[in-house]
């Protein structure tokens, strides 16, 4: 187990900056999630740290030493890839004890411990398969043994949960969860998905064309997103956004769109006449029928995710999505208020949040 | 994704291109040097004097060359277009799923297989002037219609030609089969859903998706027919009277039987200098594209 | 109704047809083989063989064809191991460089195959002979090795480029070397790409003739294609000879072509699709 520390890591490919300055600290024991959506340049870093690409500048620290003369084999980290990258001609258990072999560990040893990553992880039935000849959750279990197996310093995983259906998914995420809690192993986890992010993360870290937007804990990046990008990358439905003009009002910010204005409640900065954007979360937006709001709505459709009922509505001209209330029968022509709690407002200035 | 260790890659490609340098680069622009000097194989007290172009312009006037050449267009063009001809036919066939295609396709890559030597001397029995099985399937048993094909010279080149077409036309097969094979299924059915016949759905579906493939093996046919000399060296010799004398051959016996390696290499030098020019004209026209797309 | 079963009937014609172009010719010379000397030259010729295995003995003995079968065997096979040695080092090294280059590289390889034999085997005639390798199996093993490497290159870079890069990846990560994520990982892998190169080039090497006939004047080291080619009876052409010895030759590529079908059609097609 170790720390892992990344100095300013940049990498250019041709004329694209895939990662620009990049600086994280992840503790010992750790579960980080790299966030961003693809091409942000996520699995490139993860690479980096592995060994297999080479960074232009900045340097990879695990406990505080740099290992960036190491080759992946001495660096003593695990990867679980996308595509699980086991050896089709290989047999499960093989597949398990290859790096171990590969690390010249006795023979016993190799067997007693994939026999234990097999039964942490329940594929010990499977051992004498051969990839090919598995399902895909339980190719994604292998590829979790190669990994787990070594007890290495640092896991490295790879939208690991990509190639699994919906169902499974949420099982393998919340059985990651409980592996982690049990070995305790330092993880760097790389997805587009930010429910996985926001679920198995202690730290996330959003990631866009090759620049941290933010880190922190799942909350402080769902609670107070830092920038526009990620209060709509992050969330779902996205985050309603309003472009605006703030006006001061005494000691109170006013927001003026061309279809309707509001209260804004105190900010940090004199934006007295300044353009902003107003961010408003549907799960923030508690609507209902009473005649007393901020705001009117008149629906344009509905639409059922199960547990929630979402609103697509327009204030005017502009498009709005809002949660339903629980039992609420709704119709497309209807007219909603919108109550709004100036605490669950989220305003930027020229992108950066600034509340 | 793995960090790029060019050098290494470059290690382990260099003893291949070494072979490729030694035996056939070297060899190559050697030849041009060769044909630039007079070189006597069986009379080394000659030396080796430069002579310039002279060999070439030997070779302008040396009627056995012209006609030579003549003969190789012949044969290039009469199989080339009969083995594409074919080719398409059979891929056609053996592309169709059905019980025992792979059957088919073992049968049909024999003659493709076999050493270009044998098939010679099969066609050589075959065309034989007493007992060669071509004369019986024709005459049957009216012995004194039997034709000495091999002995007059029209016939001699259509035998060596018809040899050439049975021994290559499954191998310009493959090469369009593999044409066949990356169009999509959909297709056919869209278009038979839009009412399209068979003929149709040849004529818009496969016909231009097909070419491309096509154009592979015309570039491919055309450039080894050029190249032809098992054939016409065991059938033949060459005669009679020279009709069947492809250039290859004609190159061979020059540097080989007569001795005369530099002129005999300006031969060589021409005949290389032929396909170069083909598959530039062949790249230029329709490859370009082709090539580096599917790269 | 009936045009569909006038479909299949042309279809069907069509099978025929290609199989017995493909193989009546053959059957009818190598079944000489089995005849006797008075029905191989029948006048009118005589289809059916009597099935006399003499003309084996004759060419055996009479003319010593094994000699030849174990040249060819020796030359083939080396060349075949060279080859696919050496075009599965430059086949990855191909794949694992940029684009352009490999394109560019590839595309002088593709060239090197398009060279006319005659062009290259005067100088490589003189290098041997300068070698004193002509007569000797290397003299011949190194120009095949040379003429076979653009095929086998051409499907082994195509194969390794298709091969995924996490598995590399993964194999670095597990605590490989480069070298022993090749042997470990990708050459395991690579069987069949390997297996495809190794049948092309034992075929055109089993089969080549022009060098050979140049290269090996010594009857005590030609292949079996110089052999059939060169053989000479005392005053008329053996032809039960020479069909014995045409089917002793073609025999193992009919057994490879009947075994390996696909893997060769769909290593000729590669390099078509791609090429």
């Amino acid at each position: 187990m170790a720390s892992l520390t990344l100095k300013e890591i940049s990498k250019r490919f041709g004329d694209i900056d895939a990662l620009s300055a990049v600086d994280l600290h992840v503790p010992d024991g750790q579960f980080c999630v790299l966030l961003g959506p693809s091409g942000c340049g996520k699995s490139t870093l993860l690479q980096i740290i592995a060994g297999l690409e080479r960074q232009d500048q900045g340097s990879v620290l695990l406990d505080q030493e740099d290992v960036d003369h190491l080759s992946p084999r001495e660096r003593d980290v695990a990867m679980v890839f996308q595509s699980y990258a086991l050896y089709p001609h290989m047999t499960v258990s093989e597949n398990l004890g290859f790096g171990l072999r590969m690390r010249r560990f006795p023979k016993g040893e190799i067997r007693d411990k994939v026999l234990e990553a097999a039964q942490l992880l329940g594929i010990e039935h499977l051992l004498d398969r051969k990839p090919g000849q598995v399902s895909g959750g339980q190719r994604q279990r292998v590829a979790m043994g190669r990994a787990l197996v070594r007890r290495p310093r640092l896991f490295l995983l790879d939208e690991p949960l990509s190639n699994l259906d919906a169902q499974l998914r949420l099982n393998v995420r919340l059985e990651l969860k409980q592996l982690h809690r049990q070995i305790r192993t330092t993880i760097l986890y790389v997805t587009h998905d930010q429910v996985e992010a926001m679920t198995l993360g202690d730290q996330v870290v959003v990631l866009k064309e090759g620049q941290m937007r933010q880190v922190g804990d799942p909350e402080s990046i769902y609670n107070r997103p830092a920038d526009t990008f990620v209060a709509t990358f992050v969330g779902s439905p996205v985050m309603n956004l309003f472009k605006g003009k703030c006006v001061k009002e005494g000691k109170r910010f006013r927001f003026l769109h061309p279809d309707f204005s509001l209260h804004m409640g105190s900010l940090s900065l004199d934006m007295d006449g300044h353009e902003v954007e107003l961010g408003i979360r549907p799960e923030d937006i508690e609507c209902g029928k009473e005649e007393k709001a901020d705001l009117k709505a008149e629906i344009a459709m509905m639409s059922n995710v199960g547990a929630d009922q979402y609103i697509h509505a327009r204030i005017g001209k502009a498009p709005v999505t809002l949660r339903a209330p629980k039992n609420a029968t709704f119709c497309a022509g209807d007219i909603v208020t919108i109550p709004i709690d100036t605490r669950k407002l989220h305003i930027f200035h020229e992108g950066q949040r600034i509340n | 994704m793995i960090a790029k260790q060019h050098r290494l890659s470059l290690v382990l490609i260099s003893p291949a291109l070494l072979v490729l340098v030694v035996f056939i680069g070297a060899p190559v622009i050697q030849s041009v040097s060769l044909s630039l000097h007079r070189i006597v194989i069986s009379l080394p007290q000659l030396q080796t004097p430069f002579v310039g172009l002279a060999n070439y312009q030997e070779l302008l006037h040396d009627a056995v060359a012209r006609h030579s050449f003549w003969v190789t267009i012949v044969f290039v063009s009469t199989t080339t277009f009969f083995e594409l001809a074919l080719g398409l036919l059979l891929a056609l066939l053996i592309h169709r799923r059905f019980p025992g295609r792979g059957g088919l396709r073992a049968c049909v890559l024999i003659p493709w297989a076999i050493p270009t030597v044998v098939s010679a001397q099969m066609w050589r029995f075959l065309f034989n002037d007493a007992y060669g099985m071509i004369n019986y399937a024709i005459f049957g048993h009216r012995v004194t219609a039997y034709v000495p094909w091999l002995a007059e010279p029209g016939m001699a080149l259509c035998a060596v030609i018809l040899a050439d077409i049975w021994k290559t036309s499954s191998f310009a097969a493959l090469l369009i089969l593999a044409g066949l094979q990356i169009i999509p299924e959909e297709l056919y059915q869209a278009a038979r859903v839009d009412g399209a016949g068979l003929w149709r759905r040849f004529w818009h579906i496969t016909w231009p998706l097909v070419r491309p493939a096509l154009l592979v093996a015309l570039l491919f046919r055309t450039i080894d027919a050029f190249r032809v000399f098992d054939l016409a060296f065991v059938m033949t010799q060459g005669g009679p009277a020279d009709a069947t004398n492809v250039l290859q051959l004609y190159g061979y016996k020059k540097m080989f039987i007569e001795g005369w390696m530099g002129y005999g290499s300006a031969i060589s030098v021409s005949v290389f200098v032929m396909i170069l020019i083909l598959a530039i004209v062949y790249v230029r026209i329709v490859g370009r594209r082709l090539l580096e797309k599917s790269l | 109704m009936n045009v569909c079963r006038l479909k299949k009937l042309g279809f069907g014609m069509g099978v025929l047809g290609a199989a017995s172009f493909s193989l009546i010719p053959f059957l009818l010379f190598v079944s000489s083989a089995f005849k006797t000397q008075t029905e191989v030259t029948a006048i009118p010729p005589q289809i059916w063989p009597s099935f006399s295995l003499a003309f084996f003995r004759s060419a055996i003995v009479r003319y010593d064809i094994l000699k030849y079968l174990v040249n060819s065997v020796i030359v083939a096979g080396s060349t075949t191991v060279v080859t696919v040695f050496l075009s599965a080092l430059a086949g990855y090294g191909l794949a694992r460089l940029p684009r352009r280059w490999s394109h560019l590289t590839l595309m002088v390889i593709l060239a090197c195959a398009m060279f006319p034999q005659i062009a290259i085997v005067g100088p490589v005639w003189r290098f041997l002979r300068h070698l004193g390798w002509l007569n000797t199996y290397q003299g011949l093993i190194l120009p095949y090795v040379a003429l076979t490497l653009p095929l086998a290159i051409w499907i082994l870079a195509l194969f390794f480029r298709e091969m995924p890069e996490e598995l590399e990846a993964a194999a670095l990560v597990d605590g490989c070397t480069r070298l022993q994520a090749l042997v470990r990982v990708i050459v395991p892998l690579s069987a069949p790409g390997l297996f495809t190169a190794a049948i092309l080039t034992f075929i055109y090497a089993w089969n080549e003739f022009f060098l050979a006939l140049l290269i090996v004047t010594d009857p005590v080291r030609q292949t079996m294609p110089v052999g059939i080619a060169l053989f000479q009876g005392e005053h008329t052409v053996p032809w039960g000879e020479i069909a014995a010895a045409s089917l002793m030759t073609t025999a193992p590529l009919v057994v490879m072509v009947l075994l390996f079908q696909r893997r060769i059609v769909s290593g000729l097609s590669a390099g078509a699709i791609k090429g």
